[in-house]
């Protein structure tokens, strides 16, 4: 019965949503965004059972003082210090909109001068980009090991990983800039976008179709129950 | 001729001259410049108005036949503009107006489904608007079947009978051949490298909650790799972004290691919650990677841009790293920096696979089908519109174009 009843649910709302993608009329209309937002409702309530994993491993590994809990602490305080500080709204502004007063707990947590935002500015949106920026480092080392002329195939990746990587510099156009004009298919402008736009186009099409029919598959034996295994036991 | 009747003439002629003058003001302008008499254009004609097809209703399409003004003829027409009443005798407002050449329309602006409209439309020009074209009443509804989308339900039948049939073999017992993935016959292998280095397995669902099917996916792949977890007694360890995979993860691996016969070794602090953020998200799994230095790393689900630094951190730390996603911009991130790659499709086929079940082998089998219906098409498409355009000829180019309308999706 604890798998019966999620596999019929899974069922009727799958081929429901299936035939609403063909039916305009009402109640079907729009079904599959209705859905969405209910998911996405579910999803913030379902947050209660993530936050309070998160509080439990953390408080545990500070309670008995396992390997590396102090992280654990500067976890705990970031947490503790923008739940409080949007909970309780701390430093926002009373406000006169339209010739109301919008007071203190009335305002937008995020709002000019609140704690929220100056801590998701300072601390959060540096640290997010410190991140992303880490992304450069790692393309390089991640080119530097993968682009090894070892055989015809990666010979071929590596040179025309090199057109399209040194494009946009001025070594690109120098380098070819020069090439008489029956010849001027070959400038490193020229080639990079032919690259981008046929090969590549092709394979990321050809992925793309395999990906569309992998999607109905595992759709289809989601609906049908034949792929049980996210639902956990009896 | 006496003196009056020369009064009378010197009076006549007093009189005229102004006339005359006055005349003559009337066809020039205050600079003294003539002005062409005003002219109008021919009004369009055949309008048709009717409720627009396969919509949820709320709008009201129209259509008519070019002022012979229209780019020939007198070419006085600049556009035209519509009128709409709820009554045929006035009360008629602007809803809209389009450029010369055109000769449709489409009527949204606060449309009430069920009830009746009437239209008129008019040619501008410069000089003004001409007679006007009436038609209706017309009255918008919503309608029970989008024939937009009929060539996309002709397609999804011919690939759902392709994967239920084949389905419905792999269920009767027959043997149906799967090539050999090289990322998944890897996945034993990583485990078992782990399970001799005494290093954990990590585990990455992708960053997208449980209403993305690339997350479905991945947890049910999950799943399999348990089994072998319990089976070699080797920690597995599952950071994930979304409270509900959180859940869903914990079901899974706990029916996992019940199956395989080790629930003993089952703990809910194998699969739990980082954040939703992303960066916030991969930072925190690259300190556990550093600290807790697995012996090998799965990521099979959905990513984006933190792909690259999972997978130069897991190769950093010397693991074993099996990649799979269905995002074509990451792929080639995880195929530079990882050792396997499931590319797409095969993340989708991974859990069939791995289970060896032959119904879900056959739904594999059933979407190779629909590949070499696809690639069919895709050929027989080509030849066409090369041919086209090598020989010209209408017909080929008219098969061609039919192919591609085929397939094409209107929303």
């Amino acid at each position: 019965m604890k798998r019966t009843i999620p596999l019929l649910i899974t069922f009727a709302v799958g081929l429901i949503l299936i035939i609403a993608m063909f039916i305009p009329h009402d109640p079907f209309f729009d079904m599959d965004r209705n859905f969405s937002i209910f998911y996405d409702v579910i999803a913030v309530f379902a947050f209660i059972l993530g936050g309070g994993n998160l509080l439990r491993v953390h408080l545990d590994k500070v309670y008995q003082k396992r390997r590396d809990w102090k992280y654990s602490i500067v976890t705990l305080t970031g947490f503790f210090l923008m739940l409080l500080a949007g909970l309780f709204k701390i430093g926002v502004q009373s406000t006169l909109q339209n010739g109301v007063v919008i007071g203190h707990w009335a305002g937008d947590f995020q709002g000019t001068g609140s704690l929220f935002k100056y801590l998701y500015d300072c601390t959060f949106q540096p640290l997010q980009s410190t991140m992303f920026a880490l992304l450069a480092f790692f393309v390089a080392s991640a080119s530097y090991r993968a682009f090894r002329a070892k055989t015809i195939e990666a010979s071929i990746l590596l040179v025309a990983a090199f057109v399209i990587l040194i494009r946009p510099t001025p070594l690109g156009y120098y380098l070819t800039f020069w090439l008489p004009d029956p010849l001027k298919f070959l400038t490193i402008s020229n080639l990079s976008t032919w690259i981008l736009a046929v090969p590549n186009m092709v394979g990321q099409r050809a992925i793309m179709i395999g990906i569309a029919l992998g999607i109905v598959s595992t759709s289809l034996r989601l609906i049908l129950g034949i792929e049980r295994g996210y639902l956990g036991g009896e | 001729m006496t003196g009056r009747a020369n009064l009378l003439a010197i009076l006549i002629i007093a009189l005229a001259i102004p006339a005359m003058a006055l005349a003559e003001a009337a066809v020039v302008d205050e600079t003294g410049q003539s002005i062409a008499p005003v002219e109008l254009p021919l009004p369009p004609s055949d309008l048709r108005v009717y409720d627009s097809p396969s919509d949820h209703g709320g709008s009201v399409s129209l259509s008519w036949r070019r002022s012979p003004d229209d780019g020939a003829g007198r070419g006085l027409v600049t556009g035209y503009q519509i009128l709409r009443s709820d009554i045929p005798e006035g009360g008629f407002v602007e809803v809209g107006r389009t450029l010369k050449g055109i000769e449709t329309f489409t009527d949204k602006q606060e449309v009430t489904n069920g009830k009746r409209y009437y239209y008129r439309i008019a040619a501008v020009s410069a000089g003004g608007l001409s007679a006007e074209v009436a038609a209706g009443p017309v009255i918008a509804s919503q309608q029970w079947f989008n024939k937009k989308r009929a060539n996309l339900l002709v397609v999804a039948c011919i690939l759902v009978v392709a994967i239920v049939y084949y389905i419905y073999l792999g269920a009767k017992g027959r043997d149906l051949y799967i090539r050999r993935i090289a990322g998944l016959e890897a996945v034993g292998e990583a485990v078992g490298r782990a399970t001799e280095m005494g290093r954990p397995v990590l585990f990455i669902p992708g960053i997208q909650d449980m209403d993305n099917v690339q997350t479905v996916a991945g947890i049910t792949i999950l799943g399999e790799i348990a089994k072998m977890t319990a089976q070699y007694e080797t920690r597995l360890e599952v950071p994930v972004s979304r409270s509900i995979v959180m859940s869903t993860g914990r079901e899974t691996v706990r029916q996992a290691y019940l199956e395989a016969g080790r629930p003993d070794l089952y703990s809910d602090d194998m699969v739990h919650y980082i954040t939703d953020e992303q960066f916030g998200y991969v930072a925190a799994v690259d300190g556990i990677m550093v600290r807790e230095r697995p012996a090998a790393c799965f990521y099979l689900g959905a990513f984006f841009a933190e792909s690259l630094i999972l997978a130069e951190t897991g190769s950093s730390i010397g693991a074993i790293q099996v990649a799979g996603t269905a995002m074509p911009t990451q792929i080639p991130f995880f195929v530079a920096a990882c050792d396997y790659t499931l590319i797409g499709e095969e993340l989708f086929a991974a859990s069939a696979y791995l289970s060896k079940d032959k119904k879900m082998l056959g739904s594999i089998k059933g979407q190779d089908a629909g590949k070499a219906i696809a690639a069919a098409f895709i050929v027989v498409g080509v030849a066409l519109v090369t041919l086209a355009t090598l020989t010209g000829n209408d017909v080929i180019g008219e098969a061609g174009a039919w192919i591609k309308n085929l397939f094409a999706l209107r929303m």
